[in-house]
């Protein structure tokens, strides 16, 4: 079942995720956010971390991120994020 | 006579192999094109998010940052020019400059004084032929322009424009790039980075409600971390733009020479063949009239 979030995680040269989900966990600077449907508006920075991605009932994708931001605004989430450099650059 | 037949042979053999080499470079760029439109597709949703997050912060605070306002303490201007690395793309590189040029005599009308970046070693050789100094240049890599060059330009320019007068502080920055509209159409564009003006990509309100932001940690802190991030989401932009009409033009440039090439071709063709005709007619002739003069004696 699609989830009630609308969800695009992008990085400067490409897309990293699109899809829907349930739930949304960022590393906010202030701590990390979880991100519910009808959650108010919110435009948040975000550290160095992991973006957990709650898909379905057990499903779930992880992001790891190097800084960036959420947006979230009439259940339609944006995380503009520069992707932690991983083992295989 | 002989001479001229084997000059045109070798006229007509340079000539293929050069189309030879247009053809080659005219694939080459034919190939790296699709690659280049989707990278500039790819790099669209960013940029489109980072300006929704700018603008959400400029509408729903009223936070004032130099960035978002005009600087008055200095009449002196940035204006980077994006250009290709090499030439064989016909006008392109010609065409951004002359339009950087044009920018650059309005801004100078305006009283104002430009300070040149340069992005491509087409534009830099440009501006050291006319012994005219270069604040910032880059080059390589023009037709596939990375992250990390537009990171780079971007705080070259960031830092100008946060600087202090002593230090070379602009108050605006002009980029000119050659925006990719279609295969057959690329024009040159100028684009006013900074100070920010904010019109593009706002989120449209779902109802009258104005959606209250909350923003953390805080309005001046989000568009302390996003502006950088905004200008180097456009610098990107315009170097992924600029490099897919490069690329564009190079195909065009190369198929206009790979046909011109033909026609040369031909043309020395006729011209040889009737260098040949003329040798055998003149060769018969002699001997008609060698054998004449035998009959006569």
């Amino acid at each position: 079942m699609a989830g009630p979030l609308t969800v695009d995680i992008v990085a400067p040269d490409r897309t990293l995720w699109s899809g829907t989900a349930e739930r949304v966990i960022a590393p906010s600077v202030e701590g990390e956010i979880g991100l519910l449907a009808n959650h108010e508006p919110i435009l948040a920075l975000l550290k160095a971390g992991t973006v957990r991605v709650r898909t379905g009932d057990s499903e779930q994708v992880e992001f790891a991120i190097k800084q960036g931001f959420v947006s979230f605004d009439h259940n339609v989430i944006t995380i503009g994020a520069t992707p932690a450099e991983t083992d295989e650059d | 006579m002989g001479g001229q037949q084997r000059v045109y042979r070798q006229r007509i053999r340079s000539t293929q192999s050069l189309k030879k080499i247009f053809r080659a470079m005219e694939l080459i760029a034919a190939s790296r094109i699709g690659k280049a439109r989707d990278r500039v597709t790819a790099a669209a949703p960013y940029s489109k998010a980072i300006t929704r997050a700018i603008s959400a912060v400029a509408t729903h605070s009223n936070v004032e940052h130099p960035l978002t306002s005009e600087r008055t303490d200095t009449n002196r201007v940035a204006l980077l020019v994006v250009s290709a690395d090499r030439g064989m793309a016909g006008a392109y590189s010609a065409n951004a400059i002359r339009e950087s040029e044009r920018l650059r005599e309005r801004l100078e009308g305006d009283g104002k004084e430009v300070v040149q970046f340069a992005v491509g070693r087409r534009a830099v050789s440009y501006f050291k032929f006319r012994n005219r100094e270069l604040a910032g240049q880059w080059t390589g890599g023009s037709d596939a322009p990375d992250v990390e060059t537009a990171i780079e330009v971007a705080a070259e320019l960031y830092g100008a424009f946060t600087a202090e007068i002593e230090d070379g502080g602009v108050s605006e920055i002009h980029i000119v790039y050659t925006h990719f509209s279609s295969m057959v159409s690329q024009e040159p564009r100028v684009i006013r980075l900074l100070p920010l003006e904010i019109v593009e990509g706002v989120a449209e309100p779902g109802d009258d409600v104005e959606p209250l932001y909350e923003f953390e940690p805080s309005a001046e802190a989000v568009l302390d971390a996003a502006l950088p991030r905004y200008i180097e989401a456009r610098v990107y932009t315009c170097l992924l733009q600029s490099a897919a009409s490069e690329l564009a033009n190079r195909q065009r440039a190369m198929n206009t020479a790979v046909s011109n090439a033909e026609d040369i071709i031909r043309q020395y063709t006729r011209l040889a063949n009737s260098a040949r005709q003329a040798e055998i007619t003149q060769e018969i002739s002699e001997i008609v009239s060698g054998a004449d003069a035998l009959a006569a004696s």
